[in-house]
């Protein structure tokens, strides 16, 4: 069912005629969401980010809005690695057309860096790193690494 | 789809098992001498290696095939900048399977990304060296059961990948694994709940003394020198966890003591006139097993 976004939040950042809204992003997560998303600021989009906003599910919340600009569903699962709650609303013309949640991705190729600094994938190889996503955490499939904790650390 | 042999992790037991029939069939001289005849051997060795490198080769002689290598790392182009990528395509172009040994962990994995030909690895880093797991299985094998057995590995256990990977492939075996090694390279924690989690007993011990009176094997790794701050803690260390004769006195008739070679302090060499010492013996049984290898990824 379509619906209109909470005006409320219009007060604290501004709605958007197209593009994407991010919400329930875990509190203090936002900012690493743009890094996966690749969002610099060298980049076009119009980006809006709140932090911290009331929540009544969450208690806090993180929202990114990005204009203009509709995420595929590779870029959308990436999402899940660090904020699993998140939710993702396309916006066309100020209306949410499209509410969807986030899935973990069974692997992730190029998004993270392998702590272990005897990797190959660390090297002039042309390859991109890739774990498999496992209950543990992530798994090099090159070394067989794991990234149990703290993935937003080695964000590419 | 092209067959390699990256990891022991790879194989159930299941295939461990008929991989090591075969190559006991093949140690009876029951097999083919030109089973490989015609076909070419790339052994791409980026560190040094006495006997992996040698009885890969041996082993394809003994099929009637022919090696070819590239001689030292500083000969080849790699040297000159070339990425283990572009060296594996093009080597994938003049032979029929690569055995690999390179510095870094997951070279392997990456040489089968990009080969055309199978690849076999001969250890990567601290990563894996699945050929050593099975010749070390193949020897207590020829001593006793692998189900149940119960195993004292000594030595470097965080940085020595022979010892990971044989722990890992025992796991399949129900084995008791006992630990013993110096502080600061004891078994890795995540090696340790891994095992745990797969159902295998691992107690850590201070003193090989503790155990040496039910265990059925005695694996021994190499401490290396370069992980002490001197001379004398290395000394002092390694000569706590040398294997003698005396300390043998106190253990099972059947019981065997394996090490992947090279040894420097870590056993007495009076050891080796014991019926114990089965470490040549593991070395030597690196043809049969590492033949079975070579059929089963080239034939």
């Amino acid at each position: 069912m379509k619906k209109q976004e909470n005006p409320d939040e219009g007060l604290l950042v501004r709605r958007i005629q197209n593009g994407t809204v991010i919400d329930h992003i875990d509190p203090g997560e936002a900012l690493n969401v743009v890094k996966i998303l690749g969002i610099t600021g060298t980049t076009l989009e119009s980006l809006s980010i709140a932090t911290n906003v009331p929540s009544g599910q969450m208690g806090k919340k993180d929202i990114v809005k990005l204009s203009n600009r509709e995420l595929s569903k590779e870029e959308v699962n990436r999402i899940a690695l660090i904020s699993p709650r998140a939710t993702i609303n396309i916006i066309r013309s100020y209306k949410v057309c499209e509410k969807k949640g986030v899935e973990i991705p069974d692997m992730i190729e190029g998004l993270v860096r392998c702590p272990n600094p005897g990797c190959i994938s660390n090297t002039n190889e042309p390859i991109r790193s890739r774990f498999l996503v496992t209950p543990k955490g992530l798994h090099c499939t090159y070394c067989d690494w794991v990234i149990g904790r703290d993935i937003t650390s080695y964000i590419i | 789809m092209t067959r390699h042999i990256i990891s022991i992790g790879d194989f159930d037991r299941r295939q461990i098992d008929r991989l090591l029939d075969n190559a006991k069939r093949i140690d009876a001289q029951k097999y083919d001498k030109n089973a490989l005849y015609g076909k070419i051997l790339a052994t791409l060795f980026f560190e040094p290696s006495t006997r992996t490198r040698m009885s890969f080769e041996a082993a394809m002689a003994r099929f009637g095939g022919t090696s070819i290598s590239v001689g030292s790392v500083e000969a080849c182009s790699m040297a000159k900048g070339e990425t283990l990528a572009d060296t594996i395509r093009v080597v994938s172009g003049y032979a029929d399977a690569i055995v690999i040994r390179h510095p870094k962990e997951g070279a392997a994995r990456l040489a089968a990304q990009f080969a055309s030909v199978p690849v076999i690895n001969a250890g990567d880093g601290a990563g894996q060296h699945p050929s050593q797991t099975l010749l070390d299985l193949y020897t207590i094998r020829q001593s006793m059961k692998l189900d149940g057995i119960s195993i004292a590995l000594i030595g470097d256990l965080r940085y020595g990948r022979t010892a990971h990977s044989l722990a890992s492939a025992l796991s399949l075996y129900h084995a008791k694994l006992h630990t013993i090694s110096p502080k600061g390279l004891e078994l890795p924690t995540s090696l340790h709940t891994e095992l745990s989690e797969k159902g295998m007993e691992v107690t850590e011990h201070e003193d090989i003394r503790d155990v040496i009176k039910e265990v059925d094997v005695i694996y021994v790794t190499r401490i290396q020198r370069e992980r002490f701050p001197d001379s004398a803690s290395y000394f002092n260390v390694a000569s706590s966890y040398r294997i003698t004769p005396e300390l043998l006195a106190g253990a099972k008739k059947h019981a065997i003591v394996l090490h992947p070679l090279p040894r420097v302090d870590e056993i007495d060499p009076r050891v080796d006139q014991l019926p114990h010492a089965k470490y040549f013996e593991q070395s030597k049984n690196g043809v049969p097993v590492r033949m079975a290898m070579l059929l089963q990824v080239m034939q």
